[in-house]
């Protein structure tokens, strides 16, 4: 009889103790449940709403069914923006990922002075975007600019980087690669943690550096090489800043750059809705975006269980 | 003794190879990248000191004669400088306070209170990561633009105290290696969640939060779809939008565009090296799983 009781008034004490526990569970995550509410899932539902309607913000919206998205593949625009954006994707994501694991894996040979090296490479990512494209934009002039003056002084051909439409997306490129300091210490700290230990086994086995490179490095930091990959991709599917300086031209809101050659997505999006005031229609696109984007990552995370490799913590 | 004398000499010959290979090498590689990684600052610098002529002259020139730091005085007395700061200013310093407090209390909820509903959250606040900003853009506009707040500051601050993903989880995975029992001795001593929270992790956590307070900040100043979207006037105009304005206003005077683009970037180079320790951890905290 008394053993029930005890057993009673503990189970309600922890029950107590539970319910506590779960209100100041949620009175602390509080902040971020509002602003989620407000500022992300409230917006999700609404442009969603929005990509069916015809909205000028002026009026009240109306609803056209799928009037948006069929108008969209007619836009030739629009299929040039989806262009450019998966072009930068493609060319630009891999090379700036590919370049930052050479320089963190140089920087990881015990140099000295690495530091130095390792500052002198961060630095250009900490230039704000609007100053890093002002100065490219110099850098890149045809006549005056840093990079055809040397490319003169070799005898090349001086080619007009910001006019000619082939070779804008090239141009922001290399500006990006100039600023991928972050994934490349991002990398370096990653190399730094594969332990000693598996290339001394390695070496023991006669295994060459190309072997040590493939069948230990690269599965090792294999976790942050999908981490990486994952944030570049979505950050150049919101591509944006880089393109609105570089394309701005007489019409600032409306520019594309040359023959639309820098018309991305975000651009276009942007333009759509605070330019023209259709607000439907970039809603509409907002939502190709996000299934875009949720199905890139998807197919990357599928195909990273065949490449990535989670250490047994 | 003959062969001996030989052997000694190949061996020093191999040796010399691989301290070659081994130094020289990356060494020649560092250095040509460190150079090439530079130039543009330097010339940076070098034409925001330039004369109009000097800039235009071919081969160009390195170290700028004469030389002209007046430059700098035309630059900001050629656009409304000191308001661009003063609203650059507010833009990155409010949200700092905003973040730190929102950001780590929901990160204490996520790793030190012992609840189910944290297993549901933290999954989404990880999503939110990779929603992009644009599903969102549209709705949120015409929710600022509904409370009348657009060409305000407000749409720019006022976010700040929800906190933000990025800061939540690298909180929590600093919070997460905190030992329960620091906490639990409190907790058995009648210590109020708060109380724990404020006075045993904030004081703890001193490392992150200023990656977290320098990460705001230069998030602040760098930003420019924000502004663009929320603020007309150019009496609101941060920096970001001011040097953009600028630069297709005085599309050929470089130098004085180069030495706007300086007293930009500056301040994030001096917080930069301030902070460098913390900043390189934040980095590389966020860099991983």
């Amino acid at each position: 009889m008394t053993e029930i009781t005890v057993e009673n008034k503990t189970s309600i004490k922890s029950n107590k103790k539970r319910n506590k526990a779960i209100m100041h569970g949620i009175l602390f995550a509080l902040p971020w449940i509002i602003g989620f509410l407000i500022f992300q899932l409230y917006p999700i539902i609404a442009s969603a709403y929005y990509s069916f309607t015809e909205y000028s913000l002026l009026q009240p919206p109306k609803f056209i069914g799928l009037g948006n998205y069929a108008a969209l593949f007619k836009d030739d625009k629009f299929l040039i923006s989806l262009k450019n954006t998966l072009y930068i994707t493609a060319v630009g994501v891999p090379i700036q990922l590919i370049y930052a694991l050479i320089m963190a894996m140089l920087l990881n040979m015990k140099v000295k002075g690495k530091s130095i090296y390792r500052t002198l490479y961060y630095i250009p990512s900490i230039v704000p975007l609007v100053a890093s494209s002002v100065l490219w934009i110099w850098i890149l002039n045809p006549q005056y600019g840093l990079l055809n003056s040397f490319l003169g002084k070799l005898g090349l051909y001086q080619p007009a980087w910001l006019t000619n439409p082939s070779l804008t997306k090239p141009s922001l490129i290399m500006m990006d690669v100039w600023r991928s300091g972050g994934t490349m210490l991002i990398y370096l700290a990653a190399l730094q943690g594969v332990p000693r230990s598996l290339y001394e086994a390695a070496e023991i086995d006669g295994a060459g550096k190309m072997k040590k490179f493939f069948n230990i490095t690269l599965p090792a930091i294999s976790p942050v090489i999908l981490f990486q990959l994952i944030m570049g991709l979505i950050n150049s599917f919101q591509y944006f800043t880089q393109a609105f300086m570089f394309s701005s031209g007489a019409n600032l809101q409306i520019s594309g750059g040359p023959e639309n050659s820098l018309l991305f997505y975000s651009l276009y999006l942007y333009q759509n809705a605070f330019s023209f005031l259709k607000m439907g229609y970039a809603s509409a696109m907002a939502w190709i975006l996000f299934i875009i984007v949720l199905v890139v990552t998807l197919i990357v995370f599928k195909t990273s269980l065949k490449w990535v490799y989670y250490d047994a913590e | 003794m003959q062969s001996e004398l030989s052997s000694q000499k190949e061996l020093n010959r191999l040796k010399r190879k691989k301290v070659i290979k081994k130094t020289v090498i990356p060494h020649v590689v560092l250095i040509f990248f460190a150079i090439i990684f530079s130039l543009p600052f330097i010339w940076l610098v070098s034409t925001s000191f330039k004369t109009p002529e000097n800039v235009f002259k071919m081969p160009p020139q390195w170290i700028p004669r004469p030389f002209k730091p007046e430059n700098y005085i035309n630059a900001v007395k050629a656009i409304p400088f000191f308001t661009y700061v003063k609203n650059t200013l507010i833009i990155s310093i409010i949200p700092i306070f905003g973040q730190m407090i929102a950001s780590a209390l929901v990160a204490y909820s996520f790793s030190k209170i012992d609840w189910k509903g944290k297993k549901i959250l933290f999954p989404i606040v990880m999503a939110t990561m990779m929603l992009p900003s644009q599903v969102t853009m549209v709705p949120v506009y015409i929710i600022w633009s509904k409370l009348g707040l657009v060409n305000t500051f407000t749409p720019l601050i006022l976010p700040s105290l929800f906190g933000s993903a990025f800061n939540i989880f690298l909180l929590r995975q600093f919070f997460a290696g905190i030992p329960d029992s620091y906490i639990e001795a409190s907790r058995i001593d009648g210590a109020s969640e708060f109380r724990i929270f404020a006075q045993i992790l904030l004081p703890l956590s001193k490392p992150v939060l200023t990656s977290i307070a320098l990460f705001t900040f230069m998030g602040g100043w760098n930003d420019f779809m924000t502004p663009l979207m929320y603020l007309n006037e150019s009496s609101k105009w941060p920096l970001s939008i001011g040097l953009q304005a600028f630069t297709f206003q005085f599309q050929q005077q470089w130098e004085l565009l180069m030495a706007a683009t300086v007293l930009f970037t500056v301040p994030m180079i001096i917080i930069f090296f301030l902070g460098q320790k913390q900043f390189m951890e934040g980095i590389v905290m966020t860099g991983f799983k």
